[in-house]
């Protein structure tokens, strides 16, 4: 009993923060919720339907999975790239690790608004750099198209998380025995062998790890198309979560926005459950 | 002797290249915010040469550089005191009691990171505006640790956890309660685990930026994240990418320095979490 004592705060603090939210935000997904007026009443299913009628609700949804799918390739390679060369020590590895990690400390936003000047026409340092070189002769707009603006933002991301995933999958391999090598080794295994049926292998755990992560975040994109890309251009950069922002705060319908925040919410619920069995699964085989 | 050491040289080379230029594209970001903030740029705050006019231009600008960074430091002190208060007794409870519902609150409480912020903002906009904590620094402190909680209750978890039970029992033979024992003996041991609670739920404080843009109406209540995104929008024309750059050097800086002195508590954080998630 004095346990649930030392639990309450943490209790209390969970059903009112928490599951009371949970519980209004269902409500508001069935109810006309007007931002300014509030509550308007019942008018399930109204909010549902008008997911589907949404202009941009489809796009949103294919740009989402599309970003996810890019970010989440290159995040792991990169991350596994970089432990790789972490573990190969040398002299340089405290170095290495440290400069990795070093815009990972840094805050998504405050990374978005200083990739945003480096991209920027007026003072971005990298077209002067191409064109001193004279690798491109017309400066390249970053954000300038639907394409250039996904792959600028993916290379934001890219280099703000990649030392994260370094770290996890840094982690795993150092938990991976020494002797395995060294037996590979002397069955005359080589490089790609021991990477292949060594290193994968007994790396799984973190690698379904930093895959889960990964694509949950990406699927949560928010803050750098919020602050690099705004969205555009022509609205070719929205992801789901920009649209619940959007409905909420700028066509000021909390309904609607409660309404697709369920739907993200199920969605991520099946992805998850259905990503930890698979891990749980792989386990036990 | 002397063809393995061309040999040795020859593999080597592709590490150094590599190293090298991994190393110099995750600092150059870093580094050019650094340079582009103090370099003169006409229409900035420093039209030439170098200075720091982008920083006084910041320090001035609408409610002041100085009201930002209280929002920004009062936030986050307050979202670690609150994460360290909560998750401490509840890391306590769950280590070394039993009691009803246990689980089930271990597991809710977890139940915390399954959720999109999106998803919980939308309700808690309205909720805290009918207790009169929205547009309220408070009020964004206390959503920022509910955020923070499923790690910081987990952290304190496994730190309590792996507190030896001869530790403890020494001290009740001593006659001392649950709470003297906590507060004597388990506060020393555990101050590893509370010490990357408080950084990672500072860092995570400081950094929200989709918390306060929703919570926070008022431009004087703004932390750092949300003032210094709000700059370019509000200057009229021209972007004055300068100061932009010195506030992404203001904002910065505080998680460097942090980083920089506890990156063995960082990293001991996500190893708790990839082993054992």
């Amino acid at each position: 009993m004095l346990g649930l004592l030392y639990a309450a705060p943490t209790a209390l603090f969970v059903a009112v923060f928490f599951t009371a939210p949970l519980v209004l935000v269902t409500r508001m997904s069935a109810s006309e919720w007007p931002l300014i007026a509030g509550d308007k009443g019942f008018n399930f299913p109204d909010n549902y339907s008008a997911i589907e009628s949404n202009s941009l609700f489809w796009p949103a949804v294919w740009f989402t999975v599309e970003y996810t799918v890019l970010v989440t390739v290159l995040l792991i390679g990169m991350g596994l790239g970089l432990a790789l060369l972490i573990q190969a020590g040398g002299k340089w590895k405290g170095f290495l690790r440290t400069s990795f990690l070093f815009p990972s400390a840094m805050g998504l936003a405050s990374a978005s608004l200083l990739f945003w000047g480096l991209y920027s026409d007026s003072i971005g340092p990298i077209n002067p750099i191409l064109q001193q070189l004279q690798i491109t002769h017309d400066p390249i707009q970053f954000l300038g198209d639907p394409l250039s603006a996904l792959l600028s933002t993916t290379f934001l991301i890219v280099w703000r998380f990649a030392g994260f995933y370094m770290l996890i999958l840094l982690v795993g391999l150092q938990a991976i025995p020494h002797d395995l090598y060294e037996a590979a080794a002397i069955d005359g295994a080589n490089k790609w062998h021991t990477f292949r049926y060594i290193t994968i292998p007994l790396l799984r755990r973190s690698l379904a790890l930093s895959l889960i992560l990964c694509i949950t975040g990406s699927l949560l994109a928010f803050d750098q198309f919020y602050i690099l890309t705004k969205g555009g251009p022509d609205n070719s950069t929205i992801t789901v979560v920009q649209l619940i922002y959007r409905e909420a705060f700028q066509r000021l319908n909390l309904g609607t926005a409660a309404a697709i925040s369920i739907v993200v919410l199920a969605v991520l619920v099946v992805l998850n459950t259905v990503q930890f069995r698979a891990l749980r699964g792989s386990e036990e085989a | 002797m002397k063809r393995n050491v061309l040999a040795l040289t020859f593999t080597r080379t592709p590490y150094y290249v590599l190293s090298g230029a991994a190393a110099i594209v995750f600092l150059f970001p870093l580094v050019w915010a650094a340079y582009a903030s103090v370099n003169g740029q006409a229409g900035s705050g420093q039209a030439e040469g170098f200075g720091l006019g982008n920083y006084d231009r910041l320090l001035h600008y609408e409610d002041g550089l100085a009201q930002y960074f209280f929002n920004s430091v009062f936030v986050s002190c307050a979202t670690v005191i609150v994460t360290l208060f909560v998750s401490l007794f509840g890391g306590y409870a769950f280590a070394k009691f039993d009691f009803p519902f246990k689980n089930v609150i271990f597991l809710v409480t977890l139940a915390i990171l399954m959720v999109p912020y999106a998803t919980m903002l939308i309700p808690l906009f309205v909720l805290l505006k009918t207790i009169g904590l929205q547009n309220n620094l408070v009020g964004l402190a206390l959503v920022m640790a509910m955020f923070q909680l499923p790690f910081a209750t987990f952290m304190m978890r496994i730190s309590f956890e792996a507190v030896p039970k001869e530790l403890e029992e020494a001290a009740q033979v001593d006659g001392a309660g649950t709470f003297g024992v906590l507060r004597k003996i388990l506060l020393p041991a555990v101050r590893p685990g509370i010490i990357t609670v408080a950084l990672f739920a500072f860092l995570a404080a400081w950094n929200d930026f989709i918390t306060p843009l929703i919570l926070i109406n008022d431009q004087s209540k703004a932390p750092l994240s949300l003032a210094i995104t709000n700059l370019r929008q509000q200057t009229m024309g021209v972007i004055d990418y300068g100061s932009l750059e010195a506030g992404v050097v203001v904002m910065a800086v505080p998680c460097l320095l942090l980083f920089f002195a506890l990156q063995g508590q960082y990293v001991r954080g996500f190893m708790s979490g990839a082993i054992k998630g």
